[in-house]
């Protein structure tokens, strides 16, 4: 039956494409059927070229009006306020570059559309006009390179810090792990090949032969202390994934046979992050529309869906499977004392073996 | 001599008495080249574009079951819900078709190929055998690419950048299996295509060129199309071998891509090899295919924007330089698309450095073709509104490459939204506009008929309208964080407030795609019922117009025409034409630029 709709309804579109056509052809003298833009298509066209800048812009401002609050989210780590600076420097470059080149493009498009009396103006070239908009935007490249640099060794470079947290970030197909490394602060020797022992046990493969894993401690869920340098290493074991922590301008790629790294250090609580006003809005937002969801829900029988409270999100962000569009780990960060107090209430690796 | 060039030409003629087989099907006539080339990078054309509207209905009602699914899909869609393994199946394959089968061998093939030997004043390309071995290895790896969506287990679903593991390990998911060896294969088929075809191109152009055609009375097309298949040369067999290792990888054991991998309960053999390489590897190939995807799109640019503007294109020498400039740094910044894949941030720092001085040639073409516009006479058909278009796109789209090309930016937004927006606009949409401009515009060269403008114009601005709609919004959702690649975004509450934006995109994908039918009626109904065309319908100066419009295999009757002036002498003062063809020779005291 829908096979047969869609063929109805392809046939309706040719016939009625069909006759347009035809009816478009009898409103013109029978001269001027050439198919080569005449003047009063370029009239027509010239004019809609300028329609469409309009079209531009308001798509912008009611893009911006309508969805400019999902743009990115308050900045939740030490480096994120930096990133936000290059970002808006970087988009109001481009946003000014964009308004006045469209407009220039489509304007003149409108201006000139041709008729029988106009004769193009023969330009060829003029070296000066190709040198300053060779210059000009060689400049403003190389003052953007240069801070993006900066800011980029800035947050790359993971420097040795004694005092840092470090943590192992774990994939594999469809979920996340993380190993804290315990009181040396230093992670055990881990392979996959050791996934095996102790019955499975033995979640992130340590090796039990090197006495720094067994005081290790592998969870589910992340906790990390606010306003402490975190350094990440992160491993897979079956496929490339990617450690993606949007709110705190944090993404490293997890690549078996290797060790990736990437360091941050969290400024907001949990807790402090769902008082921030923008995220109070946003998750009232969210909320609203998940209580519309629920009524279709409820009136189809179905339960509703739970009221949304905000919690910082590590996704995968690189292709891995079926369930890549579920792979996450909740993310909270705490004062000190909590994190430590959790902390000491997990397992280690010692102790999960028994 | 002019009677050794009738003799030479009524053997052709002799030699051509053609059977349907030789004229139709094995046909050596770059012209006939050109059109399969065409028709049959439409048809997998329109397979991506449909592919893309199903995944799009699914991003937007990602709970609702569609009839459509059922029906198309079958047993991957029970009861009209999407798969998640197919909806990796149709995105891989949609970017797969569009980028190779579409963009590259249908925008460059048919284009290098129909107006190579045409426009530098040939009887035919430098081998008419090369050639259509060239068209064949490309129909033959596209009935691989399609035969690959019927195996049992799905097609390839890893992504179209197929990175191992996954594209490896069929036990990682189904696509990785029969559908994966398949769509190797099928690659491996369609570089050689393209390596043969590219050859044949670079040699043509600079052994075949008609007397007076210097380097630098050149069109701009044929520059772009020249470059473009140095490029390929110089890139495509990079890929093979990174296909090559990963077939070794998967079929006989080795470990190139591969260590240390644990999966099903199993710890595989396995050691020493490393994802990144290939990542390396792919690349490499992997952004010079963006430059080979839009070259061309720009040369055509360059012409249909001069000739309906009818005035020279703006600075030809900087356009010439911003091509090679381009195409030299296309081969140095691959590692932008790595920035966060575990390489040395150091490497990220030069790509850095490398990747936005890229855009400085491209400013210099945006301003050029903006600047060809100015004072100019603009006469608005199809083809131009395309091309008009193409700028539009290729600013847009171009612009958010700052931000993605700058390393620090790259780390929030890298494999999010942002990034599918941009691309699409500054290669897939732009690029394809491109096709639709030369389509449009050299149709009555290639079927001796006009196509009906008004369609023309119907199809322009609900494509520009509806490509905008659809792609603007998507650096919103990108900005807010969403990843691409998800099956569904219903399991992150955070994203609730992007859904209603998914389905306003969705709304404008599919009209964009109805919009497209628009033009395949166009095409068919004017290749058998459309105006018969004049010979230079355009009015145009480039050599194909000096051509017979009936179609032979030699090009031109007699003698080819010699060339004594560049070709845009679009309204220049002194002459009573605003366009003088490249076939004519300098009045007396006509001073040549000197380009």
């Amino acid at each position: 039956m829908t096979i047969f709709l869609t063929l109805m309804l392809l046939v309706l579109v040719t016939v009625s494409i069909w006759q347009v056509t035809k009816i478009l052809e009898l409103s013109q003298p029978k001269q001027k059927q050439t198919q080569i833009a005449d003047d009063n298509d370029n009239q027509t066209q010239g004019k809609l070229m300028f329609a469409f800048l309009i079209f531009i812009y308001i798509l912008t401002i009611f893009s911006f009006w309508k969805w400019g609050d999902v743009l990115l989210p308050t900045a939740a780590s030490d480096h994120g306020p930096e990133y936000d600076n290059l970002m808006w420097i970087t988009f109001s470059v481009i946003f000014f570059v964009q308004t006045v080149t469209q407009a220039l493009l489509h304007y003149f498009s409108y201006k000139y559309r041709g008729s029988g009396i106009r004769k193009a103006f023969f330009l060829a070239d003029n070296d000066k006009l190709e040198a300053v908009w060779t210059i000009i935007p060689t400049i403003v490249l190389a003052v953007l390179i240069l801070y993006g640099l900066y800011t980029w060794n800035d947050i790359m470079y993971v420097e040795e810090n004694e005092d840092a947290l470090v943590v192992e970030l774990y994939a594999q197909q469809f979920n996340w792990k993380a190993r804290y490394a315990g009181e040396d602060n230093v992670l055990g020797d881990a392979n996959v090949r050791f996934l095996q022992d102790f019955d499975g046990k033995n979640l992130v493969g340590i090796d039990v032969t090197d006495p720094n894993g067994l005081d290790d401690i592998v969870v589910q869920e992340l906790h990390l202390p606010v306003g402490k340098e975190i350094n990440f290493k992160m491993r897979s074991q079956d496929v490339l994934h990617s450690a993606f922590m949007p709110h705190f301008r944090a993404q490293m790629n997890c690549v078996p046979g290797m060790i990736t790294e990437f360091a941050f250090t969290p400024i907001k609580t949990t807790e402090q992050m769902r008082m921030d006003p923008d995220m109070i809005s946003k998750v009232r937002k969210i909320n609203k529309i998940r209580q519309a969801n629920s009524k279709d829900l409820i009136a189809n029988g179905e339960e509703a869906l739970e009221p949304y409270v905000f919690d910082y999100l590590l996704l995968c962000n690189k292709i891995c499977g079926a369930s890549h569009y579920n792979m996450q780990m909740k993310i909270i960060v705490e004062t000190e004392e909590e994190f430590n107090k959790w902390l000491s209430s997990q397992q280690t690796f010692a102790q999960f073996i028994q | 001599m002019s009677t050794e060039l009738i003799h030479e030409h009524e053997d052709h003629g002799h030699h051509h008495k053609e059977t349907f087989i030789t004229k139709y099907v094995f046909s050596q006539d770059h012209k006939m080249i050109a059109k399969q080339y065409l028709i049959t990078g439409l048809f997998m054309g329109f397979i991506g574009i449909a592919m893309s509207l199903l995944f799009r209905l699914q991003l937007a009602w990602p709970e609702k079951p569609f009839g459509i699914f059922e029906v198309l899909l079958g047993k991957w869609a029970p009861d009209g819900v999407m798969d998640p393994n197919v909806y990796l199946a149709l995105v891989t394959i949609h970017g797969t078709i569009m980028v190779f089968f579409v963009l590259t061998a249908g925008l460059s093939g048919t284009f290098s190929n129909l107006l190579i030997p045409l426009q530098i004043g040939a009887r035919d390309m430098a081998s008419g055998l090369l050639n259509m071995i060239s068209f064949w290895l490309f129909f033959v790896s596209c009935t691989l690419m399609i035969a690959s969506l019927f195996v049992e287990a799905g097609p390839a679903a890893s992504g179209w950048t197929v990175y191992p593991p996954l594209s490896a390990l069929p036990q990682a998911q189904p696509g990785s299996g029969t559908g994966m060896t398949l769509w190797l294969v099928s690659m491996a088929v369609f570089i050689a295509s393209s390596l043969l075809g590219s050859l044949n191109y670079v040699v043509t152009v600079i052994n075949l060129r008609t007397k007076g055609m210097t380097m630098s009375r050149l069109p701009l097309t044929i520059w772009a199309f020249f470059v473009t298949a140095i490029i390929g040369i110089v890139s495509f067999p990079v890929l093979l071998s990174a296909a090559l290792l990963l077939i070794m990888d998967r079929s006989f054991g080795t470990s190139f891509f591969l260590s240390d991998i644990f999966i099903q309960g199993e710890v595989l053999h396995y050691q020493g090899g490393s994802p990144v390489l290939y990542e390396h590897l792919f690349w490499f190939l992997g952004h010079p295919e963006v430059y080979i995807v839009l070259l061309p799109a720009l040369g055509i640019t360059s012409e249909v924007l001069a000739t309906n503007a009818r005035k020279p294109i703006f600075g030809y020498r900087a356009m010439v330089a911003s091509i090679l400039g381009i195409a030299f740094l296309s081969t140095v910044v691959w590692g932008h698309h790595m920035f966060i894949s575990g390489m040395n941030p150091f490497l990220g720092s030069v790509f850095t450095f490398t990747t936005l001085l890229i855009a400085i040639p491209s400013a210099v073409k945006a301003f050029n073709y903006i600047t060809t516009l100015w004072k100019g006479n603009l006469q608005l058909n199809p083809a131009m509104l395309f091309s008009i278009g193409l700028v539009s796109t290729f600013i847009s789209g171009g612009l958010t490459g700052i931000i993605l090309g700058d390393s620090t930016l790259d780390i929030n937004v890298h494999d999010t939204y942002f990034v599918v927006a941009h691309f699409h606009l500054v290669m897939g949409v732009s690029a394809l506009y491109g096709l639709f401009a030369g389509v449009y515009h050299w149709f009555p060269k290639m079927f001796g008929r006009m196509m009906n403008k008004n369609l023309g114009y119907i199809h322009f601005w609900i494509t520009a309208i509806c490509s905008y709609g659809v792609f603007f919004p998507m650096h919103f959702i990108g900005m807010a964080g969403l990843p691409r690649r998800y099956y569904t975004n219903t399991n992150f509450p955070y994203f609730d407030d992007l859904a209603n934006i998914n389905v306003v995109i969705t709304v404008f994908a599919l009209t964009a795609g109805a919009a497209q039918i628009v033009f395949l009626y166009n095409f068919i109904h004017s290749m058998f019922y459309g105006k018969q065309t004049d010979q230079n319908p355009w009015r145009s100066n480039t050599l194909e117009w000096t051509a017979p419009i009936e179609h032979f295999h030699g090009n031109w009757h007699g003698e080819i025409p010699h060339v004594h002036r560049w070709a845009y002498d679009y309204s220049k003062p002194g002459s009573d034409d605003d366009f003088i063809p490249q076939n004519i020779p300098l009045k007396k005291g006509e001073e040549e630029l000197q380009h």
